[in-house]
This record gives C-alpha cells, structure tokens and sequence, in this order.
C-alpha cells in the first residue's frame, strides 16, 4: 500500500476480505483437525490469541501512514458498506460480546434495555448527526463544537467530555482484553493486560484512523463468525434447525419449565418484574431509563461519530449508518439466544449435578479471578443454584465448554472477544489521542506545528494514553458493563445537546452551548459519583448505570434558555449552519477561522 | 453554498425536518411505546416467542434497520428533488 490509500485497494475490497474470510475459516478448520489429532488445548487457545494478533498487526504496519487526512479520517475513501463493518467491530466491545449474552443469562428481560439501547441509537446517528458531521468535514467532534460556537472554551468542553467517557470505556475494555488473554494464555490478569496492550498498540500507532478502519474490517469479521457458530451449532445439536433467533424460543419455554421445577420465582421472560417475581415501578422506570440513556450516548460517543468522517461523500455517511447498524444487528439478535441456551444448559445439566463429578470448564474457570464460584453451602455434594455463582463477564466464553463443544469453538470465540474487544479499544484510543492532538496540541498549543510534529504527537498521546488505560484497568475498578454504561451516560448528558442544537436550532449560541454542557456533564458526573462511591440516595430509584437521566433533559434546559438570554448567533454563522445542511456545495466558514 | 434561494432553502429545510420528526416518532414508538406493554404483549404467543420479549430481542431491532436505510433513501430523494444531492 502506498501513503494514499490507492483506488485499485478501494475497488478490490470485496475480493480481499472475501479471500481472508476464507483463510479464516480454513485456519479454524486446520486447528479442529490439529485437536482431533490430539494437540493440546494450549496450544490452539496460543495459536487463536497469537495469530489473530499478528494478521491486525500485519494490516497496521501495512496501513501505516504521514498523510494527516489519511491518518485522522483513513482518506475520507471508505464505501459504506465498510464502513459500516468497521462501525460494526469499533461499536460492539467486550461489553457487547463478552458481557451482553451473560447480562441477558442473569436478567432476563430486562437486560434487553441493553439490546434495545445498544442498537437504536443508530437511528439517532443516521437522522440527526452523521451527514452534517460528514458535511462539516473536519477531524474530530471537538472541532465541530469549537467551530460552531466559536472559540476555544467550547471545544476545551468538548475535549473534557471526550475524555472523560471514552476513557472510563476504554478501561472496560482493557480488562475484557485481560480476562481473555489471562483466560487463554495462562498467565496472571495483571500481566495479560499489558500483553493485550501490544495488541492494541500495533493497529493503531502507525497508520491512525486508516489502519484502524481497514483492521476493523477484518475484526468485524472475526468477531461475527465467533459469536455465529456456536450458537448455530447448540441450535442444530438441541432443536436441528441451525437458525438460533427462530430456535430460541422453544429454549425460552423450556426454561420456564426448568424454572417452575427449580423453584425460581423471577422468570426469565418476566419483564419488569423484581427479585420477587412482582411487577415494579423501579424496574419499570430503570428499564426506559437504561435505554435511552445507552441510545443518546449512542449518537453523542465520538469514537462512534467519527467514523462518519471517513466517507467519501454526505450520501455515504447516511448509508453507511444504515450498514452499521444492519451489521451490529446481526450480532444483538443472536445475543440472547445465547443466554437462553446457557440457562437452559445450566439449569438442566449443571445444576443439581454431584459437585465431585462437575465437568472441567468449572476447575478451568474458576482459576481466573474468582469469576466463577462452586460452595457447597449445605454439604450435600450437590450443586443447588444458589451455589453456583457465574460472573456475566464469563457466559459466552465459557459456554462452548460448558455445551461440551471441542476445544477449538472456545479458542474460536476468544479470538471473537479479542478482536471485539481490541477493535473498540482502538477505535477510543483514537478518538482520546486525536482530540489532544489535534484539539489541544494542534489548536491550542501550537497551531504552527509542522505535519511530521503533529503527527510524532498523535503518536505519543496515543501511547501514553494506552499505556495509562491499561494500568487503571489493572486495578478492576468495575464490571466491564457498568463502566462501559458510565462512558455513555457522561458522553450523552455532556455532548448530545449541543451537537444536535448546533445543526438543527441556528439560535443555539455558543454561551448556551457551553452553560449547557457544563451542567449536564456536571449533574451527571455528580450524579455517577455521588452514588457510586459516596453512598449517596439514588434519585427516583434510577440506578446510576443511567445517570444522563438527569443531565441530558438539563443540558437541553439550559442551552435553550441561555441561548434565548444571549445575542443571536452572528448572520456569518447562521449561513454557516445552511451549508452543513445541505449536502452540496462548499461550506460557508466564519471569517477568521482557521480550517484545513 | 448550493445556488437555492432562501425559499427554496427553508422548503429543503422543512421537508428534511419533516422527514426527521415522522423517523423520531417511529424510533420512540418502537423503542419506549412498545416495550412499555411488553407485561400485557408476553401474553401473547409468536413463533413460540412470548410477544413483548420478541420485540425488544428481534422485533425494534429489525424495525432500527429498516428506519436507517428508509431515512437515506428518503433523504436522497429530497436531495435530488431540490438539486442538492452531490454528484
């Protein structure tokens, strides 16, 4: 590959994935034959984590690059349908392969506010954001505010709230990254961490947002074939239709049945119900609560928005929306198929087993960090539900083992969580180093900066941000869903107001902007705080995993009543806001602003 | 700045505006409307799934992707109607 991404790559993607798909597949089959032929599990699970770590690189070092358009927005060359892969694998973390089917396994119903939340957002991104962000056509989100509302202090807020929430996401994701490794290569949770770190490091550090892209591609592709197979596998094996999102609901009545048998008074199905199987308001209202607030961080994540800067045109970008979102689906409908197998193997094969003769995934499991618990509470000898103690974090990956699938579909699926995991990683690594370099460093510190010097500073950031990310998530400071339900209530309360007042309401004025993301960053960041480490009362009962809950309402609030107490936005800026708005044509830039 | 006048721009604007509340309202409609009745809709049975549990596992799912690519067909048209649409 040259510097420029070359149109003859552009043309032949179809070909070049198709064929790597290929390989993939076929390397997975060489490994089933490898373990028939009796090859050690190690070894397939080092052959899985390594190779896979190795194509990424392989596609980083050959996307490297020193053109900055091709390093921040991959050329602005990459066709929807790509792009929208490339969403697929930067959009679904470890959260969403690892943790989502076990949030599901857990909570039934309502942890389908997730599946909800985590999909319909792109409705919001599609209609409200994309292709006027696409218009504007510069860098990063950060850019956007400061060139709409006019100065440093709005991008300065904008940067604070980037940072903020794809930072704690990006911790999530470190230590789903660690869990695998740790998992798969048999070393300590501490040191895998840095282990996945490298990983991360070679996709992005050489070729920005361009070798991003096109490793996310191929992450999109692993991560989707490792969470398909063995769900159609378990769907032929139990029910002989290899269609899991047809299949699943005989699953679902079977475990009511299981359920009735084992005593279990909060159905699986049962939708705002709590722990006594009764219908309730908090649940109710938390239900909503999660969903929206997942949805509006959605459209406000600028990891997420950024990727609609890398089509070749406004028409692209709302396309491409549309691919994001079909090739995200793919993976949220299987999901709690998923969960209904688990349970149902669970309640029907492990529960109520003799402890003495569990299977081995259970000594396996339970060697990484406590996610997995066996007490025999009432020395019987037999396991009753209550003493089975399953970490959501662990269902998808441990269910092949414990489906009694061959080794190499659970080698198969930490690749899967590896290559979701590493790709959303990278994608906030990205977003986090770009906003300092290009938003502080290029903006504020140094705007004279030479191509080559903001470049060597991206890099840096890059690196330090990494490396600090990795050392936090040493110290487990959460459940990866939780933390990642954090970054999108800070990203919704503090940034979806004034990107969407800013392109839909020309009267949105840059003091209103800045009051309004202020408070609602504010209340929210109080909010998750306060009731996480300071004991604080929940408001209304809404658990702060939905804290935008209170800031997003008030940063519409009060962006509109201080954009009505100040002056008008100049008719320069009004003219501007047309241009975004209409896909053709140049954009009409304010006086005096610097762009490039 | 495509050459379209300021009525002509408004008319753009208000179609585009348009088309984004009917998008809103089906958003709300099949993330928050539906899911409020998921206790009432389990009762009913589809495909062997409960209902409510359908919808809020496939049924808003299908109808996110319908609506993404429904909005940038719909999107290009108006696009195209007032010669703004890119080359």
């Amino acid at each position: 590959m040259a510097t420029k991404t070359s149109k003859s790559f552009v043309d032949n993607l179809g070909k070049i994935y198709g064929g790597y798909a290929g390989g993939f597949i076929g390397f997975v089959i060489l490994l089933a034959i490898m373990e028939q032929m009796g090859v050690p599990n190690k070894i397939i699970g080092y052959c899985f984590v390594f190779l896979t770590i190795g194509v990424y690189a392989y596609i980083g070092i050959l996307s490297r690059t020193s053109e900055l358009s091709e390093y921040y927005v991959a050329g602005r060359v990459v066709p929807p349908f790509f792009n929208g892969m490339a969403t697929g694998a930067d959009w679904m973390s470890a959260a969403s392969f690892i943790s989502m089917a076990g949030g599901l396994y857990l909570g039934g119903y309502g942890a389908l506010g997730y599946v909800l939340g985590w999909t319909g957002g792109y409705v919001l991104v599609g209609v409200l954001l994309a292709p006027y962000l696409r218009k504007f056509g510069q860098f990063t989100v950060p850019d956007f505010l400061g060139v709409r509302y006019e100065g440093n202090a709005a991008r300065i807020c904008g940067v604070i709230v980037l940072f903020s929430a794809s930072f704690t996401y990006i911790v999530a994701q470190t230590f789903g990254i660690g869990i695998i490794t740790s998992r798969f290569l048999g070393i300590p949770f501490e040191v895998a961490i840095f282990v996945g770190l490298l990983g991360i490091l070679v996709c992005s550090m050489l070729g920005g947002m361009r070798a991003v892209t096109w490793t996310q591609v191929a992450q999109y592709i692993i991560l989707i074939i490792a969470y398909l197979v063995p769900v159609v596998w378990l769907s032929t094996k139990l029910y002989g239709l290899p269609i899991p999102e047809l299949t699943y609901g005989q699953a679902l009545n079977e475990i009511a049945d299981l359920e009735k048998k084992l005593g279990i008074i909060k159905p699986h199905i049962g939708a705002y119900v709590d722990a006594k199987g009764q219908f309730s308001w908090v649940e109710f209202n938390n239900f909503w609560a999660l969903t929206l607030t997942l949805m509006i961080g959605t459209a406000s994540l600028p990891h997420i928005l950024m990727r609609y800067f890398t089509t070749p045109n406004v028409k692209d970008a709302r396309t491409s929306v549309g691919w994001s979102i079909f090739f995200i689906f793919l993976l949220y409908f299987t999901a709690p198929a998923y969960a209904a197998f688990a349970k149902r193997e669970v309640y029907a094969n492990v529960i109520g087993q003799q402890i003495s003769q569990l299977p081995a995934w259970v000594q396996n499991w339970s060697q990484v960090g406590g996610l997995l618990t066996i007490k025999d509470a009432n020395s019987d000898g037999i396991l009753q539900l209550s003493e089975f103690i399953i970490n959501q974090d662990i269902i998808v990956l441990s269910m092949p083992e414990i489906a009694g699938l061959p080794y190499v579909i659970s080698g198969l699926v930490a690749a899967g969580g590896l290559a979701a995991a590493l790709s959303t990683a990278d994608g906030l690594l990205l977003a986090i180093a770009n906003a300092l370099s290009h938003d502080v460093y290029y903006k504020l510190i140094d705007p004279k900066a030479s191509t080559v010097r903001r470049l060597v500073v991206a890099r840096v950031l890059l690196v330090g941000v990494a490396i600090i990310g990795a050392a936090v998530a040493g110290t487990r400071p959460a459940g990866i869903i939780q933390m990642v339900a954090w970054a999108f209530s800070l990203a919704a309360a503090g940034l979806f107001a004034p990107l969407v007042l800013g392109i839909w309401w020309k009267r949105t004025t840059a003091a209103g902007a800045i009051a309004g993301m202020t408070v609602g960053f504010g209340v929210c960041a109080f909010y998750l705080v306060g009731t996480r480490y300071f004991d604080m009362q929940l408001w209304f009962g809404i658990r702060n995993i939905s804290s935008a809950l209170f800031g997003l309402p008030l940063a519409f609030l009060v962006t509109w009543a201080v954009s009505l107490m100040t002056q008008a936005p100049s008719k320069e800026m009004q003219d501007f806001v047309d241009s975004i708005r209409t896909p053709k044509g140049e954009l009409a830039w304010v006086k005096g602003q610097q762009h490039e | 700045m495509a050459q379209l006048t300021p009525q002509q721009r408004d008319a753009y604007w208000q179609k585009t505006s348009r088309l984004m509340w009917i998008i809103m309202a089906w958003w709300v409609f099949f993330s928050f409307l539906i899911p409020a009745f998921a206790v009432q809709l389990n009762t009913i049975s589809i495909l062997g799934f409960p209902l409510g549990f359908y919808m809020a596992a496939q049924g808003s799912l299908i109808s996110y992707v319908v609506l993404c690519f429904w909005n940038a067909s719909a999107q290009n048209k108006i696009d195209q109607e007032f010669g703004v649409a890119e080359d």
